[in-house]
């Protein structure tokens, strides 16, 4: 049975069928709604203003790639300037070759690349070291609680040094969702309350960040990178199988294969989730050590950090999280935690 | 490391049991006792420990949240499944005890008939029925069976949102309870006999209300023919499980709350347990219902305005309950529901409810874990939201519509917004997929599918029509 018409231009073959409408488009007018969405998404949310000095945070992965692609189309029309910024979190035989990725990436569009590497930044902690460091009899190694909350500061620390005013990831809807459904499944309150909108502002001197693939689905972006023939890596992290974000992935697959609009549902939900005050995170000061965003005496890094230094890792992570003045083995605390940003994969 | 703020080992197979089972085991309670049952993680009770545990979990939650008065007629909404008949039984039982402790309301059952929906022969159906009525009978509370074909005879009142009563105050309470116990301690040195309270519960034959238990107030004629054939026709229809089950829990909740209304209730209690809760809750979450999971998971339920729902049960999970309705002889019917012998990936309930209680199995505070996130949840439009007159109300579950055309980037969904959008929303479902109703003419939807084709029934119940979306 031959494709139908293209529903956009009408001259064209249709190519697929997107997700979430059903409409039959042909790859250019794919691509170019693909845009116009991502465009509009921008826009409407004023997200980056005309001058802005854009720091990508580029992975290699098929979100970044396509991210930093369409950023360079629009950013005549938003008036914006793009930077590359890779972050090197020292995961051997993975990072490699996405930062491979990456370069070359760089050298096409012709966009200025740093690479920040967790090793100069953190005083030799590579994630591997964390690894080996956390990884105890019987119990999760939790890389990603670690990776996420270094990789932002890495990511914050390559902004300014490259003088962007903005940055961007490339988080899709998928990622929000499985983040929602995560957040729900671990009973994380704080970050319930604090996720669901198109990024943060940049409070307390901290750069303001954005998503502004937030609302397109994975399916999406990979169609795009497919018809764009961009250049991309694609293995997953080492330590991913090991995540609990893998239990909500594997559910939002199973959802979205029974309705295909349960993506945008879960993001629609997240953005209206109502928690109690006092479910929510205390308003934030600066760290005592490095003067980052936080609301406790350390920002989650320089704590993170500190355990890690100490050979007590999980300092930081769970009930025992404490301060500076921390003596003896660690008591039932508050659950709360400092507004680390939501804990999301390789982008 | 699945909890935020606890540290989880590793799959239990990894390590070595904590305690020998057996015979050194005894209650965690009492000490003496030999366990018959584990809940929670490890804590294995007796037999006494165990009921006595089940049953003060029961009334902590009604006295906790102080929203039942006493003398107050309440509807106890009975599916014959394990969880409202354990809510049935703690209801008779709570009624019989001396008088310090016991339940002071006045209860009614019913039970809604939902065979055609399901599919069910007619003869399955009146089997059913009988069975019911048999446990009807020998609990001796007034009762009213429903068939779900009533749905169409339905005023169009209800889909009309009452005016909320002002919920009662701290002090409200204590004085209405303190003022029937001055009534009762009169009436009582009376000798009076026919306030209501003073029933002993084993003998129904005395209930002083105006319905005998053996005749229910409403004719029990069964559904016409072609109301049977409608209301199949109406969830023919529907094209995906999902929104079937969304149809009838609606069209149920409309249901009972007519018959509360009807015969003077102004509280409906629901059986649903912790389990069920949390997987409500993650189901809600999915189908884009993020903003009223407040209301859809909490303990009461005021959008109906005149009528409250409550939902005593919401603290026990669905392993205490089979395990007391076990040990204790609750009588329960099972009826096939919708989704009886479905494959798992035929509904996002079916497949939550997979995924629950196979996560369940592998981090065991998974369910506890989700409803008490519930807890923390508010009745209340997100902060940054429009906060000021009530907006219109979605037809079919009340609540206040999450659409907003005036929103900003963040709640259009992803497309540049077309006119339709900002058209004035009357009367629109909320997330209600599968369903349309009609509004100003010219497509009105939701934005995430071709527009639906919207289709009338007489007496204004709409036909579902699927906008196509596959699955």
């Amino acid at each position: 049975m031959p494709a139908p018409q293209c529903a956009t231009c009408h001259k064209a073959r249709a190519a697929l069928r997107r997700p979430r409408s059903g409409r039959a488009l042909c790859g250019a007018c794919f691509c170019a709604a693909f845009e116009a969405e991502v465009l509009h998404t921008v826009v409407a949310g004023r997200l980056l203003p005309s001058g802005a000095v854009v720091a990508v945070g580029a992975s290699g992965g098929k979100d970044s790639t396509v991210l930093a692609h369409v950023l360079q189309v629009l950013a005549p029309r938003l008036g914006i300037s793009l930077r590359l910024v890779a972050v090197d979190e020292g995961i051997g035989g993975y990072r490699d070759a996405a930062l491979a990725a990456v370069r070359r990436q760089a050298a096409r569009w012709e966009l200025p690349l740093t690479v920040v590497a967790y090793a100069d930044l953190f005083g030799g902690w590579t994630m591997d070291a964390v690894a080996r460091s956390t990884a105890g009899s019987g119990r999760s190694r939790a890389c990603c609680t670690f990776c996420g909350v270094l990789r932002r500061r890495a990511l914050e620390e390559g902004a300014r040094l490259v003088g962007a005013t903005h940055i961007v990831t490339g988080h899709n809807a998928d990622d929000m969702a499985e983040t929602v459904l995560m957040n729900f499944l671990r009973g994380d309150a704080a970050r319930l309350a604090r996720g669901g909108g198109l990024g943060s502002p940049g409070e307390g001197g901290a750069l303001p960040r954005c998503r502004p693939l937030q609302l397109a689905s994975q399916k999406e972006v990979v169609l795009y990178a497919h018809f764009r023939r961009l250049d991309y890596f694609s293995e997953e992290c080492v330590y991913a199988p090991e995540a609990f974000r893998g239990h909500a992935r594997h559910l939002l697959k199973l959802l979205e294969a029974a309705r295909p609009s349960a993506v945008l549902d879960l993001v629609h939900s997240a953005e209206r989730l109502a928690l109690a005050p006092a479910a929510r995170p205390p308003a934030p000061g600066a760290c005592s050590r490095c003067g980052a965003l936080a609301s406790r005496a350390l920002c989650q890094a320089c704590a993170l950090l500190d355990g890690l230094n100490r050979g007590r890792p999980r300092l930081a992570i769970g009930k025992g999280r404490r301060g500076l003045d921390e003596a003896g083995p660690p008591r039932d605390g508050e659950p709360e935690r400092a507004p680390a940003p939501d804990a999301v994969p390789a982008f | 490391m699945c909890q935020v703020g606890e540290d989880y080992a590793e799959p239990a197979s990894e390590e070595p049991p904590p305690r020998q089972p057996g015979r050194e085991q005894k209650c965690v309670k009492c000490k003496e006792g030999l366990p018959v049952v584990v809940i929670r993680a490890g804590d294995a009770f007796c037999r006494d420990c165990f009921k006595a545990f089940y049953i003060h979990k029961f009334r902590a939650v009604l006295g906790k949240n102080r929203l039942i008065f006493p003398g107050e007629k309440v509807l106890l909404a009975w599916s014959g499944g394990p969880s409202s008949s354990s809510m049935v039984w703690q209801v008779l039982e709570g009624l019989s005890r001396e008088s310090a402790k016991r339940l002071r309301f006045v209860p009614g059952i019913v039970c809604i008939d939902e065979g055609a929906a399901c599919g069910l022969s007619p003869e399955a159906r009146a089997k059913a029925l009988a069975e019911m009525k048999l446990i009807l009978q020998t609990v001796g509370f007034p009762w009213h069976v429903v068939a779900l074909e009533e749905v169409f005879d339905l005023p169009p009142s209800v889909l009309r949102c009452f005016a909320q009563e002002p919920v009662g105050t701290e002090g409200a309470y204590k004085a209405a309870v303190d003022s029937f116990l001055q009534q009762q301690h009169v009436l009582g040195a009376e000798g009076a006999g026919d306030s209501p309270s003073l029933a002993q519960g084993e003998e129904q034959l005395s209930w002083p209300c105006t319905q005998d238990p053996q005749n229910p107030q409403s004719p029990d004629r069964p559904p016409t023919a072609a109301q049977t054939e409608a209301l199949s026709r109406l969830f023919d229809s529907v094209k995906t499980l999902t929104a079937k089950e969304e149809l009838l829990q609606a069209l149920r909740t409309h249901l009972i709350l007519h018959v509360a209304r009807t015969h003077g209730y102004s509280k409906v209690m629901t059986g649903d347990s912790c389990t069920r809760l949390a997987i409500k809750l993650m189901t809600s979450l999915a189908l884009g219902r993020g903003a009223f999971l407040a209301w859809d998971t909490g303990f009461s339920d005021e959008r109906h305005g005149d009528v409250v729902v409550v939902r005593p049960m919401r603290e026990h999970t669905l392993k205490e309950v089979a395990f007391y309705n076990h040990l204790f002889a609750v009588p329960s019917v099972f009826t096939p529901a919708l989704d009886t012998k479905a494959p798992e990936k035929a509904s996002i309930h079916r497949l939550m409810e997979a995924f629950m209680l196979r996560l369940q199995d592998q981090f065991p505070s998974t369910v506890s874990t989700v409803y008490r996130t519930s807890e923390k949840l508010v009745k209340a439009p997100r902060d940054g939201c429009a906060a000021g007159p009530p907006g219109p109300r979605c037809l079919l579950c009340m609540c206040a519509l999450d659409i907003d055309t005036a929103g900003a980037a963040l709640l259009s969904q992803g497309g540049p917004p077309s006119p339709r959008h900002r058209a004035a929303v009357l009367r629109l479902p909320c997330e209600h997929e599968g369903l349309a109703l009609p509004g100003p003419p010219a497509a009105l939807h939701l934005g995430r599918g071709p527009a639906p084709q919207p289709e009338l029934l007489p007496q204004g119940l709409h036909r579902a029509a699927d906008p196509g979306v596959p699955g």
